[in-house]
């Protein structure tokens, strides 16, 4: 079981998922429309550019935009959920390993204490994102069953990979489920909403660009997010 | 039934459906026949599927439910934050179930659609600055407002506002006549106050080519002898063109798209065959986003630009009075709390929040202008924009929608108010009528002229 998933299906899972997104990204820039969409793309790349890189950078820098700023608690819990998720599993010392099994180099690890708190932290602020949207009735209305699925799915790894780390229960059980979970998680990302890991980009420079073009850049007003 | 007298899928292109459908007062059958008129779905689907790329596409897809975007809206704000009133479930719960369904919904869900795009949503696009994924709902709910005009399902007043753009090409009944008539008669009124005061018609060539919003010369005039006295003191070679010189688009807020491109070319027109070095637009925040920001593309014009270069009209005073063309008496200027209303149609729309705020420097006494609070590209809108100021069927939210523009201006604690934009205006003049809090509202053209320091050969001569 362990060969497979870290095997074949490793490798099956990098391919459809990473080549996925890269299909998501490339299918969105083809479907964009300069007329439909309003936006002049092409003769004013310039601007659009630049109002795109500011949009962008105001949206992944901590308290940066107004919406940062006027919600901090969300602010904090967004930004640790989303650092722990990213973080974690590519410095991971476990990871590591086996990436340098597989290709003879590897990333800088992370202490095993700071990888330990980051996966804490994705848990905790998992967690405080599944109460507000219980908790208040602006998110409630919103949320769907494939909302708290998403949710599942992203957070089941650290659970497992924390259950497997502390090596409660069966470790070859918890470590399989872990890589399962896993695979599971990278396999979602192109078919799911999950795929604004690559299209928060694109939809972020978009408007980015809108306003860089038309809505203010060219007028030599940049917009304060 | 399928398609009614007045409530059915074909636009108003005649005079006589024009008076036919003016005729049917408050809309009473036409709502009638609403409740009978069919959806045609295969076609509401084809034309999703034609229309909606890939950003409207992903902006329904992976929008997260995070709910980040209620408290943005002035609506969900004033409608004791109920959560209908979010943004993502407005939009999620009408275009997004129309696309979940590949467009096979009935009647009631597009009524239901109706309401929602034009009663709870302004298209002031203050949401999208909120969007951690940079999602827009407004320009998405004025693709649903597309949709639903197509289908026929489009408030009464917004099916006569774009079919006067299709008779007229204007939003009101003014004809060509009329309106070189108004500015032949404005001209003569004022003539004796400004010796040599002129409103040239099609005059090919000049500096400035003129446009404006047919409710002026329909109902405030005197805006055009505004114009015409601040053009004649600055010393401006302008003109105004006979045709094409209606800029606003009731079409554009009635999701008549066919009629948006048939009225911008009308005015692009004209700028060919009179060829002034620019055009300047009137204080009319959504006339200046159909003609300069959107009509481009409507038009087809790949660079996003008119066919020359085209301002609003803030921006070419503040030129003016930082050019010295117009001077101000200072001790003219405002000594009272006044405060300014951001036109979300071209202040956030087009980014001219630092010039406004440059004409009030001349016009103000320090001290005494107040910003509002927010302001600038994060202000809200005045409540009633994107149409919601005209259509009679949903008054009472639009009455609620004035609140968060009156909270706003009576925190500044100023009485008068400068919205250099038509509807802003009329909604604060609305308010004021509402609300009773005793403020003063006016357009930049009328306060300036009572401040002018005017050049001694341009003063009447005394007997």
């Amino acid at each position: 079981m362990y060969d497979f998933l870290t095997g074949p299906m490793l490798w099956a899972t990098f391919i459809v998922s990473f080549g996925g997104l890269l299909v998501r990204t490339v299918m969105y820039v083809k479907g964009l429309n300069w007329q439909l969409d309003r936006v002049a793309y092409r003769p004013n790349m310039k601007y659009g550019i630049r109002g795109g890189v500011r949009s962008i950078l105001a949206f992944i820098i901590p308290f940066k935009a107004r919406l940062w700023q006027t919600r901090p608690g969300f602010t904090l819990l967004f930004f640790a959920f989303h650092i722990g998720l990213l973080v974690t599993p590519v410095f991971l010392e476990a990871h590591n390993v086996m990436f340098r099994n597989a290709f003879g180099f590897s990333l800088p690890a992370l202490p095993t204490g700071v990888a330990d708190g980051l996966a804490w932290v994705c848990l905790v602020g998992g967690l405080f994102l599944l109460l507000r949207r219980i908790a208040f009735p602006e998110v409630r209305i919103l949320t769907t069953f494939y909302d708290y699925l998403l949710l599942v799915i992203s957070v089941m790894p650290f659970i497992t990979g924390l259950i497997a780390r502390y090596e409660m229960g069966n470790y070859d059980f918890w470590l399989a489920a872990h890589i399962a979970s896993g695979e599971i998680w990278l396999l979602a990302l192109p078919f799911t909403k999950l795929s604004h890991v690559v299209l928060f980009f694109m939809s972020r420079m978009q408007l980015g660009m809108d306003y860089g073009i038309k809505r203010g850049g060219m007028k030599g007003t940049d917009m304060a997010w | 039934m399928p398609e009614g007298i007045f409530c059915n899928k074909t636009p108003i292109n005649t005079e006589e459906q024009l008076k036919a459908t003016l005729g049917d007062k408050g809309g009473k059958q036409y709502y009638e026949e609403m409740n009978h008129l069919d959806v045609d779905t295969d076609k509401l689907w084809s034309t999703i599927q034609k229309t909606m790329k890939s950003r409207t596409k992903t902006w329904l897809d992976i929008c997260a439910h995070c709910g980040l975007c209620a408290e943005s809206c002035f609506l969900y704000q004033v409608n004791g934050r109920v959560p209908e009133q979010v943004p993502s479930y407005k939009i999620q719960s009408t275009l997004g179930v129309m696309v979940k369904k590949k467009g096979k919904v009935d009647n009631a869900f597009m009524q239901m659609c109706m309401e929602t795009a034009w009663s709870k949503c302004t298209c002031c696009n203050r949401c999208g600055m909120y969007c951690p994924h940079g999602i827009d709902v407004g320009v998405m709910f004025s693709y649903l407002r597309g949709l639903l005009y197509s289908q026929g399902f489009v408030p009464w007043e917004l099916k006569i506002g774009s079919g006067m753009h299709r008779v007229y090409r204007a939003q009101m009944d003014v004809t060509t006549e009329d309106w070189v008539e108004t500015c032949e008669w404005m001209a003569e009124e004022n003539e004796e106050d400004w010796p040599g005061l002129e409103i040239p018609v099609d005059k090919v060539g000049a500096d400035i080519m003129y446009t404006c919003n047919a409710r002026e010369p329909k109902h405030y005039p005197e805006d055009i002898a505004e114009a015409a006295i601040l053009f004649h003191v600055a010393g401006e070679n302008w003109t105004v063109p006979s045709e094409g010189w209606e800029q606003t688009s009731l079409s554009m807020f009635a999701g008549d798209w066919e009629c948006c491109k048939d009225n911008v070319l009308n005015v692009y027109s004209a700028l060919e065959r009179l060829k002034p070095k620019r055009a300047i637009g009137t204080e009319c925040g959504h006339a200046h986003r159909a003609t300069v920001i959107e009509g481009p593309y409507w038009a087809g014009r790949p660079d996003g630009q008119p066919p020359v270069p085209y301002i609003h009209y803030v921006e070419w005073l503040a030129e003016a009075l930082r050019s010295g063309k117009l001077k101000i008496d200072p001790s003219k200027r405002i000594k009272e709390l006044v405060t300014l209303q951001d036109s979300c149609n071209y202040v956030r729309n087009q980014g001219l929040k630092d010039v406004t705020r440059e004409i009030l420097s001349y016009i103000v006494e320090p001290g005494y202008f107040v910003e509002m609070s927010p302001n600038k590209e994060h202000n809200y809108c005045c409540g009633g924009g994107g149409g919601f100021n005209g259509i009679g069927l949903y008054r009472a939210q639009r009455n609620v929608a004035l609140r968060k523009k009156m909270e706003q201006i009576l925190d500044t604690g100023a009485k008068l108010v400068i919205a250099p934009c038509h509807n802003c205006w009329d909604a604060i003049r609305d308010l004021e009528e509402e609300y009773k809090i005793g403020i003063r509202w006016s357009f930049l053209k009328p306060l300036i002229i009572k401040m002018l320091d005017v050049p001694e050969h341009l003063r009447p001569t005394e007997e």
